[in-house]
């Protein structure tokens, strides 16, 4: 108890924390003194030792991790519980969405998507001038940053190029927030060349949109779609995920015998306590926690039914390498074919057991299997099945060797591909880096230009500035630079050559 | 009639410093022009098969056979001593490609690619190849939409440039100074014929950018500047100018005590030529 009160004062007294930031703390805190979903002794044991990992989502699961609400309803047919009337003018809808968004629970407390902009936006801006437009999403843009200070905020804009999209992506450059995060998603079919060079020339300026591969995420939802939220994960819309768990693949290998152990017996033992963790924690909040009752289902935002649960895999490049020792083989993941060709092997084995396995209260009765980006204090794992950073070859080379993964990771799997600051002067590489990947079946593409003081830390972004500031005790406005200090400290990300990194989210205060 | 081959000191198959767009590079062993300030001088000679790099490789990649290097690129790591150590700037790891092999090369990478550009040393001096391997490019259905572009020091003919141009989408030009003792100094040869070369292309539609050294004391003054500012005016406007400071990486020997040039260098040179209204002005995105 002493040392349980030890950490609520700490928390409570830190000086670089907002009153908000504590108040998250503190639940977290407070959640985890209540016990654990029931779970048996083996997968238990696994959990405590980490080879499993629940993402630290908390003990008592009473909310999704991300929920991606239908946006169109409440801008259709206004809302009964929230008394707001069907809106009529673009100021009334953005009105109406800055109030929605208060109303929408995720992992952080903040929402991770907030809709896809363009089409929410565009059945309002008849009879609006493009000056007026870019006012308006100007300030619109300006709240979202300084009252849901957090880059796994996300909004989708595209395939088609539209006003609202153009307008989005000037006024994204112009203000360099950390947030929202910002995915295009791009359609050869749909998207024009002259989009696809303007978002090259933000990525350029600030890093940001990432480039969705619109086709390939299109067929593996259904009619209703899907969005692309928090740090890189692809869900229904209307729905989202109950929980996010994952395996360490590092730690399999490292308890195999060697690859036919692997394939044979470890791998499917820990697929399967991860399956039963995945299930413990969605029975919690489905059968348990009465988040289903809330108007958000009610009024249609959700369906319950459209939520699935992500299989996260993480570690794939150290998993690799110890298989590779242990069968006495040196090439090394990312660089040498066998090693690259036994990671997608492992790829492939893993969307094989996940397509195969049943769970129950769970979209389309299956998990999706996600690459997973880490934890800020991940040690010695590369988040996914990244190449291990500062060891990346160049991004030509990176795409072909990582590309044949990309097929099996239907809930998200993102590589950060780092290009040097020449590229300002020649924008047009990345576009066409962009459809280099696409054409090899990437689903996403994401640049890191070295160097911008906005940075990628895994998905999202950080300001390098601000670290400098909360490093200095000063306290930062946004929660995630929060989590890139913690990742800085730990990884020494900011001495490296590519500011890469592998967090997605601090687990609590201080760990 | 044989088909040309092109002795190769490097291919990249990602680089978004040599044109538009990501480019296959191919740079071309062996230059006319010899540089203090070259940033890689390696491109410049012809191997004489002396040998003298043989015992600086660790890796055994380099051996003498018959009097003549044999390189086992297998066993290289690419750690470059050989270069360190070669009396004439030449590179034993050349090796010789046919327009078939880049092609391949080509098709292979082909979503990723905006275009081809020959670099060097100096591309021109394997004209043939050249000629021949952009006709092939141009020829076939897969690779057509690749732009072909030559960076180039200019000391080639008018006529020379006549029998490329047809089958060139651009060319990036370097003036290393507009005064003939100085570039004599720089370069070893006179400028005319690259002063001439950028009026050629530019009258052909084909100078895509027209690059000037900034090299602190010898041309970054204001004479050198007016004289950028003068010959950009008489080629007509709209040509982009890419400034480039002179940087220690790659470079050897007596050019390394130069100083380097700064940004605030280079900047001050800009706003010269913007107030001279030359518009379209690249600087360096980095410095090293």
């Amino acid at each position: 108890m002493q040392d349980t009160t030890r950490k609520l004062r700490g928390i409570a007294n830190d000086a670089t924390l907002s009153p908000a930031q504590k108040r998250h703390y503190l639940a977290l805190e407070a959640e985890n003194m209540l016990p654990y979903p029931t779970l048996d002794a083996e997968t238990q044991e696994a959990l405590d030792r980490r080879i499993i990992c629940d993402m630290h989502e908390g003990h008592a699961p009473y909310k999704p991790r991300y929920v991606l609400p239908d946006y169109s309803i409440v801008l259709e047919q206004g809302s009964e519980y929230l008394e707001l009337p069907v809106p009529k003018t673009l100021d009334e809808a953005i009105s109406t969405l800055m109030i929605a968004y208060h109303h929408v629970p995720s992992v952080t407390g903040i929402p991770v998507y907030i809709g896809q902009l363009d089409d929410l936006l565009l059945p309002f801006c008849d009879g609006v001038s493009d000056e007026d437009l870019y006012e308006k999403i100007r300030l619109f843009w300006r709240y979202l940053d300084r009252t849901l200070p957090d880059a796994f905020m996300h909004a989708n804009i595209g395939p088609t190029d539209n006003r609202v999209a153009r307008t989005i992506l000037r006024v994204d450059a112009e203000l360099k927030q950390t947030a929202p995060n910002l995915t295009f998603l791009y359609d050869p079919q749909a998207s024009s060349d002259e989009i696809l060079a303007i978002a090259s020339n933000n990525i350029a300026e600030c890093c940001k949109p990432h480039i969705a591969n619109h086709p390939v995420h299109a067929a593996a939802f259904d009619e209703r779609g899907y969005g692309i939220v928090s740090c890189y994960n692809v869900l229904p819309i209307a729905g989202g995920a109950s929980t996010l768990t994952r395996i360490n693949l590092k730690e399999v290998a490292l308890r195999s015998g060697g690859e036919d152990d692997f394939f044979a017996k470890q791998l499917p033992r820990y697929l399967e306590l991860n399956f039963r963790l995945t299930q413990a924690r969605v029975d919690y909040l489905f059968d348990e926690s009465g988040f289903f009752h809330s108007f958000l289902v009610a009024e249609h935002w959700i369906e319950p039914e459209r939520f699935t649960a992500m299989f996260g895999v993480f570690a794939m490049a150290e998993a690799v390498n110890a298989l590779q020792e242990k069968e006495g083989r040196a090439g090394r993941y990312g660089f040498d074919d066998e090693a690259n060709t036994l990671g997608h092997r492992i790829s492939s084995v893993l969307a094989e057991a996940v397509s195969k396995r049943p769970l129950n209260n769970v979209w389309r009765s299956r998990a999706l299997l996600h690459s997973q980006a880490g934890l800020s204090d991940d040690v010695e794992t590369t988040p996914g099945v990244r190449i291990p950073y500062g060891t990346e070859p160049d991004p030509v080379t990176h795409v072909e060797a990582l590309s044949p993964h990309h097929q099996f990771y239907p809930s998200g799997i993102s590589e950060i591909l780092t290009v040097d600051e020449s590229v300002r002067n020649n924008p047009e590489a990345i576009q066409q880096l962009c459809k280099g990947a696409f054409a090899r079946g990437f689903r996403e593409f994401t640049v890191n230009v070295a160097s911008n003081d906005l940075v990628r830390v895994t998905g999202y972004m950080v300001r390098l500035s601000d670290i400098r500031k909360y490093n200095e005790q000063q306290g930062s406005r946004t929660n995630t630079t929060v989590l890139g200090a913690e990742a800085a400290d730990v990884t020494g990300i900011l001495e490296r050559k590519p500011r890469v990194v592998a967090n997605e989210l601090a687990p609590g205060h201080g760990q | 009639m044989n088909s040309p081959r092109a002795t190769v000191s490097k291919v990249l198959t990602y680089s978004i410093v040599d044109g538009p767009g990501n480019r296959l590079v191919i740079f071309l062993q062996g230059c006319n022009f010899n540089c203090a300030c070259c940033h890689n001088p390696h491109t410049i000679g012809e191997c004489n098969h002396c040998g003298d790099c043989v015992p600086a490789c660790h890796a055994d990649a380099l051996s003498l056979v018959d009097g003549r290097i044999a390189y086992d690129p297998v066993a290289c790591d690419h750690c470059d001593d050989c270069l360190e150590v070669c009396p004439i700037s030449a590179n034993p790891m050349v090796r010789e490609y046919s327009v078939a092999e880049i092609l391949e090369l080509a098709r292979e990478h082909r979503s990723f690619l905006t275009g081809v550009t020959v670099s060097g040393g100096e591309p021109t001096l394997q004209l043939e190849f050249v000629i021949e391997l952009f006709r092939a490019i141009k020829s076939d259905d897969e690779l057509a939409g690749l732009s072909c572009f030559i960076d180039s020091n200019g000391h080639l003919s008018t006529s020379g440039w006549e029998t490329v141009l047809p089958v060139t989408d651009g060319v990036m030009l370097d003036i290393k100074s507009f005064d003939n003792p100085t570039h004599q100094a720089l370069t070893g040869e006179q400028n005319s014929k690259s002063l001439e070369s950028a009026r050629t292309l530019h009258a052909a539609g084909k100078l895509y950018e027209l690059r000037f050294l900034l090299v602190p004391g010898k041309t970054d003054n204001d004479a050198e500047l007016d004289s950028l500012i003068g010959f950009v005016k008489e080629l007509g406007g709209g040509t982009r100018v890419k400034l480039n400071a002179f940087q220690h990486h790659g470079v050897r020997g007596e050019a390394l005590g130069w100083e380097k040039m700064s940004e605030a260098g280079v900047e001050r040179a800009a706003e010269r030529l913007r107030a001279a209204g030359i518009g379209n002005i690249v600087t360096p995105a980095v410095y090293l």
